[in-house]
């Protein structure tokens, strides 16, 4: 069965469980964004066909939410929280240490593909700042030197394990 | 005071997001009683008695809130789920998502007999991926048990719950711009009234009650209006989960009676300010509520009191700040984030956040000028009360309550053209 088969299916799945179909259009982006590492053109328009829209419409509610790519990203995604509890606990250091050792800005990938870093805004994890997520990972009581480890690793091509929040 | 073990009673077990954990906590128990032996009025009304108030930031009395929900329509009723918790300096929903699923599930099951609901959704903040995976377990577990679904706890009630995961706006969390999020729009709340309670969720009548609230329900049907009412204070009841945040030595979520001192909140359960500095100032009620210093520290926290001392509880997220926090940079990081959030639709809170991070950038570097302060004033008055939705007044709040607060701190900013509190 073909990938275009099978997501097809899936979104069919997905959109049949809402009162009304258009509901499900996180989901499906979600689901291109899975499959392809973000939400492609094809994956708008095939989402658009499912839900009974147009892929401009798609392409409008894609572009408010931040965790729907619209262009490709690293393959690890480093989003460093700036808000205020993280930025009274020294998020702001930590951005300019993962600058530094990756030689990117935020909203910049690494020419490898390998690293996308972002500045994010409040996580609703306060209590153990500086934080940040690595792609579906939390890594917390960030310093330097932890931070230094997680790029490491990545660069070994293992993702980090998760922090307990709580 | 000690701290209360109400909601946070199962957390520390092994596990405590299983069914089996839950059931050993009396989860369902009360969902049961709920079913069984009250009607759907009476549990409005019980709800009315206990003087509950919503715990997602307005405060809102929850009774009165479903008494607007209009009987006897062909339509459904939806409810949903706020586990969208997004206000900068606030946990404690994450805690409940993660720890005790169970909890939320049965404090839906209750309200949804309340409204006549029979499909609900828990509109879940998308970066809380362990969340979301504990709360589709948990909703799983829950139906293969009989919880949900068809007649569930044999008391001839259907209700079917949809975990629906967000994509990353913190305006999502306003009620109306979720709904349109859940629709599958843009997240732009919606001009009010009609309110949700009449035209909400597919323009049938719609409650959306915040995670916390939610779990007050088993409680309140298991303990009683009274047990209820007899915590906290007489207009504001109940327990709350606060969240301490920044300069102080035990971060994290504190269960305790509403009105509790902030000064005790602070410097006992929280451990009091990190070693070798001193308190400086204090947002008690997530970002979006104004800053309190020193002379506040007596304040209760509790809706009425921390109105009258100049601020708001809102999402009882505390965040604290000592003496090295200079109130132009928080200002002009909170500003930052309002402007990113904001979500564009009214001019005035799209262009006035710009404006406002602008002016404190000039401000923070260096080449700010003292008619500066003036501007900053303006811009905030030409977004109050101009918008939508309350989001323009939350942005303008930082800036106000700072500058009314600590105007020395952006004064100093501007003459010496350096910052002195982070000397």
């Amino acid at each position: 069965m073909g990938v275009d088969t099978e997501l097809r299916e899936r979104m069919e799945v997905i959109a049949a469980r809402f009162p009304q179909r258009l509901s499900a259009i996180i989901p499906l982006l979600y689901l291109v964004q899975q499959q392809y590492g973000y939400v492609t053109k094809e994956g708008m328009e095939l989402a658009a066909e499912i839900l009974g829209t147009t892929p401009a419409y798609v392409d409008s509610v894609a572009s408010f939410y931040t965790m729907l790519y619209r262009q490709p990203v690293g393959r690890y995604v480093l989003q460093v929280c700036r808000t205020l509890p993280c930025a009274l606990m020294g998020a702001e250091e930590m951005v300019t240490c993962v600058q530094q050792k990756l030689g990117i800005q935020p909203g910049e990938t690494t020419p490898d593909q390998l690293f996308t870093l972002e500045t994010v805004e409040c996580l609703a994890a306060c209590h153990v700042a500086p934080l940040m997520m690595v792609n579906d990972v939390y890594k917390v009581r960030l310093d330097q030197a932890k931070l230094n480890d997680i790029i490491d690793e990545c660069k070994h091509g293992t993702t980090p394990h998760s922090d307990e929040i709580y | 005071m000690e701290q209360l073990r109400i909601l946070t009673k199962s957390i520390d077990q092994p596990e405590s997001w299983t069914l089996k954990t839950a059931s050993a906590q009396s989860g369902y128990e009360a969902a049961s009683k709920a079913l069984k032996e009250y009607q759907a009025d009476e549990i409005i009304e019980l709800v009315k008695k206990s003087g509950l108030r919503g715990r997602g930031g307005a405060g809102f009395p929850t009774g009165m809130k479903w008494s607007f929900v209009p009987k006897n329509l062909p339509k459904p009723t939806y409810l949903v789920c706020n586990a969208d918790e997004s206000e900068p300096g606030t946990f404690k929903d994450r805690l409940l998502i993660e720890r005790t699923p169970h909890q939320i599930i049965a404090g839906m099951i209750i309200a949804s007999h309340a409204l006549r609901v029979r499909t609900a959704f828990i509109y879940i903040r998308g970066e809380m991926i362990l969340g979301a995976r504990r709360l589709r377990e948990a909703i799983d577990e829950a139906y293969a048990a009989g919880c949900l679904g068809k007649n569930l706890l044999g008391s001839g009630m259907d209700l079917d719950i949809l975990p629906f995961v967000g994509a990353g706006a913190y305006i999502c969390g306003e009620e109306t711009a979720l709904l349109e999020s859940l629709e599958g729009k843009r997240g732009q709340p919606r001009l009010k009234p009609p309110f949700p309670a009449t035209v909400g969720l597919y323009g049938c009548p719609t409650v959306i009650n915040n995670v916390e609230t939610l779990c007050n329900l088993p409680h309140i049907v298991g303990n009683g209006a009274e047990w209820y009412a007899s915590m906290g204070t007489e207009k504001s009841p109940g327990p709350r989960l606060f969240s301490v945040s920044g300069h102080v030595k035990r971060r994290g979520v504190y269960e305790l009676p509403m009105g509790v001192p902030l000064r005790e909140l602070i410097f006992e359960h929280a451990g009091g300010i990190r070693d070798g500095h001193c308190f400086k100032a204090v947002i008690p009620g997530g970002s979006s509520v104004p800053v309190l210093g020193e002379q506040h520290l007596d304040v209760g926290m509790d809706f009425e009191s921390l109105q009258q001392a100049g601020s708001l509880l809102g999402s009882a997220g505390v965040i604290v700040m000592d003496e090295t926090t200079c109130m132009v940079s928080a200002a002009l990081n909170l500003l930052h984030f309002y402007w990113h959030e904001s979500c564009g639709k009214c001019t005035p809170c799209r262009e006035g956040t710009g404006w406002f991070v602008k002016t404190l950038h000039r401000i923070e570097d260096g080449h700010g000028r003292l008619e500066d302060l003036d501007l900053l004033l303006d811009v905030s008055d030409n977004i109050k009360g101009k918008t939508f939705c309350p989001f323009g007044d939350a942005a303008v709040t930082p800036v106000e309550s700072m500058l009314k607060l600590f105007r020395d701190d952006f004064e100093q900013h501007i003459v010496k053209r350096r910052c002195v509190a982070a000397a």
